[in-house]
């Protein structure tokens, strides 16, 4: 048991080493000389060299990698003497536009994405699984057809779309809602729970749709199998079968996608934040890809990728537990 | 597609025998099942209609007398900011569609040169990888061994990868160029983990079917049974999942554009349409509804397609 968690951990390591250098190397040989951007338009050459020094960029690809990969374990210093720039462990760059740490603005960032994420997964796990479970037990009726036919608008229309209409209907045309806006909940409570409504509803309306989509088949295809019948005639109750029997077993795909797409939101939901104007590492993201700040789309690039990665180890080493299949197969 | 099979292939199979019974459901009888249903009907209808939109751009761009890239300063109220002038968008004779607020550009024409590009980056992005996933995951099923497990561990990589974020990052750090031959390309790298991966599970179960062992008693090589024997029962299985990667292509470039690092102006996009329209959709909501709509409708027609194509070949297979 114990070798398997440790079998995945060092694999999750290893994917996110990959992922590093990978990031990295995109940056390395694709991307236009940072030092050119800094410097502005009125530059020396003695001037690039001197913040290519600083920077570390005049150094080769494997000295550079390695100064990021230990930055994040042990901190870095930019430059030297007065000048000298310290980055505190664990530091993923330095923005040289915003003269910030990386690490220090996803920080900042975080609250607003994880408030946002929570808000959502609650409404998709509600939305997608009731919507999927009582699709399946009303097969082929209105119900099911209801649910289906939302579930497939709800995958095929953008997110930002969404957003863009609920917006426009909620807001301008009646006014049901404020225009959302950056507050704490301390703050002020209603302004708050209204500002996140609609990104709530936006984020959620797209992954139940999909989960509904899953955990119907799923159902369906469970209830189908011999062990129903012999649930069935033990003379169970109809919930306690479809509770205890059902649901669970249909729940595990489940489980397993909640992980990625939890984590995958918590390193910033990209284009809700952007369409709502919410200050979260997604918003960070997008901005920094307008403005090219690299250091910053390369730090949440790997902050996105390590949480998707952990998650994934999480659910499989959470599944050694639950479910006795996959300890067989693994062992 | 590419892999039409060989009619003698088919016809020769030892039929109802086949231990998965994943005989090909032919043709005729899944486009008769097909035409039944009123949804297909419907989804098959619009994708004709955005694929005529698409092609026939230029024709439209000449009947309308508006080019995509032209500029219609008369229909617009400069001293409101440049918001279109007319009802719903400036909808009128002149623009069927309404007008772009700040620069007067026939919505309609851009709509359809919007088409154009985003068809042709989800049907290459198709075909690149169904010819590449099918290729991998026949390899990886039907040899097993060293292939099976350096191609699996390929793809697993790719797959654990935040695909979306990653091609954000890879496509921001790359240089203008060619934008719609880099979507591709980086639709490609992630895409094609996925067919790749069914084609290899159900190459793996076909390899130990009857017919295989048959043909494989009478001596045929390897490379005969994979493209003889096994890959005519992939068939309903690709199409399947071309129909289905064509609509998740159409949205992630869609997506891609909307931020800021897929197509790029003035070269029209439906993505890149909404983005613009961010900052108009209160004073002008037709703005983002129209490429909204056909967004919306492409990729749903293709989805209710490839949904309804999964459920027949299903049915099919068990029959």
């Amino acid at each position: 048991m114990t070798l398997v968690i440790l079998r995945r951990v060092l694999a999750a390591a290893g994917v996110l080493l990959l992922i590093s250098l990978f990031t990295f190397m995109i940056f390395f040989w694709l991307s236009p000389d940072p030092a050119v951007q800094i410097c502005g338009k009125t530059c020396t050459p003695e001037r690039i060299d001197q913040i290519r020094e600083q920077l570390g960029v005049n150094l080769p690809f494997w000295q550079q990698y390695w100064q990021f990969l230990s930055g994040i374990f042990t901190g870095r210093t930019y430059g030297e003497g007065a000048a000298a720039i310290e980055c505190a462990a664990p530091c993923l760059g330095f923005s040289f536009q915003t003269n910030e740490s990386v690490t220090d603005m996803i920080v900042a960032r975080m609250p607003v994405s994880v408030t946002l994420a929570i808000g959502a997964a609650v409404l998709w796990l509600l939305a997608g699984i009731g919507g999927g479970l009582l699709s399946a037990v009303k097969q082929g009726t209105g119900w099911d057809k209801a649910v289906m036919i939302s579930a497939l608008a709800g995958i095929s229309l953008p997110n930002y779309f969404v957003a863009l209409l609920l917006q426009y209907l909620l807001v301008v045309q009646l006014r049901w809602l404020p225009f959302p806006q950056s507050v704490t909940f301390a703050e002020d409570p209603l302004l708050w729970f209204q500002s996140y409504l609609m990104p709530w509803l936006v984020l959620a309306f797209g992954y139940a749709a999909m989960y509904s989509r899953i955990v119907r088949t799923n159902v369906i295809d469970t209830l189908g199998q011999n062990f129903m019948r012999t649930a069935k005639a033990k003379g169970l109750d109809a919930p306690v079968v479809l509770r205890r029997h059902a649901l669970r077993p249909s729940l595990t795909p489940v489980v397993t996608l909640f992980g990625m797409d939890f984590a995958g939101l918590l390193g910033g939901a990209l284009i809700t934040e952007t369409v709502f104007g919410l200050n979260g590492v997604g918003k960070l993201t997008a901005d920094s890809i307008a403005k090219n700040d690299q250091p910053v789309i390369m730090g949440v690039t790997l902050l996105a990728a390590a949480l998707v990665v952990v998650a994934n180890m999480v659910v499989d080493v959470a599944y050694t537990y639950l479910d006795p299949r996959v300890r067989v197969k693994s062992a | 597609m590419s892999t039409v099979p060989s009619e003698l292939a088919v016809e020769t199979e030892p039929k109802g025998v086949l231990p998965t019974g994943s005989a090909p459901t032919p043709a005729r009888r899944v486009i008769a099942t097909l035409r039944k249903s009123p949804a297909v009907v419907v989804s098959v209808g619009i994708i004709v209609f955005i694929v005529l939109l698409a092609v026939l751009a230029p024709v439209i761009s000449a009947i309308t007398g508006w080019g995509p890239y032209e500029y219609d300063p008369s229909a617009i109220d400069s001293d409101l900011g440049g918001i279109p002038i007319g009802p719903l968008g400036g909808i009128s004779a002149e623009h069927w569609l309404g007008v772009e607020p700040g620069n007067g550009r026939d919505i309609l024409v851009r709509v359809a040169y919007g088409a154009r590009v985003s068809l042709m980056i989800a049907v290459s992005a198709t075909l690149i990888t169904t010819t590449f996933g099918v290729v991998m995951g026949m390899i990886s099923g039907f040899f097993g061994g060293l292939a099976d497990q350096i191609i699996s561990r390929v793809m697993d990589f790719l797959m654990a990868f935040p695909s979306l974020i990653f091609m954000i990052a890879l496509l921001s750090a790359l240089p203008a160029g060619n934008r719609p031959v880099l979507l591709v390309l980086v639709l490609s790298i992630f895409g094609w983990p996925y067919t790749a991966r069914v084609i290899r599970g159900q190459t793996m179960s076909l390899r130990n079917s009857e017919f295989v062992e048959a043909a494989r008693a009478s001596g045929a090589r390897p490379l005969r049974i994979a493209f003889r024997e096994v890959l005519p029962n992939l068939r309903g299985t690709i199409i399947v999942l071309a129909t289905l990667a064509v609509p998740s292509y159409i949205g992630t470039e869609a997506g891609l554009s909307f931020l800021g690092v897929g197509v790029m102006p003035p070269t029209p996009s439906w993505g890149q349409m909404i983005s613009t329209a961010v900052g108009w959709y209160a004073v002008d909501p037709m703005f983002f509804l129209i490429p909204g709509t056909f967004l919306f409708l492409t990729v749903f027609s293709f989805t209710v397609l490839g949904d309804n194509l999964r459920r027949v070949l299903d049915a099919g297979d068990a029959a």
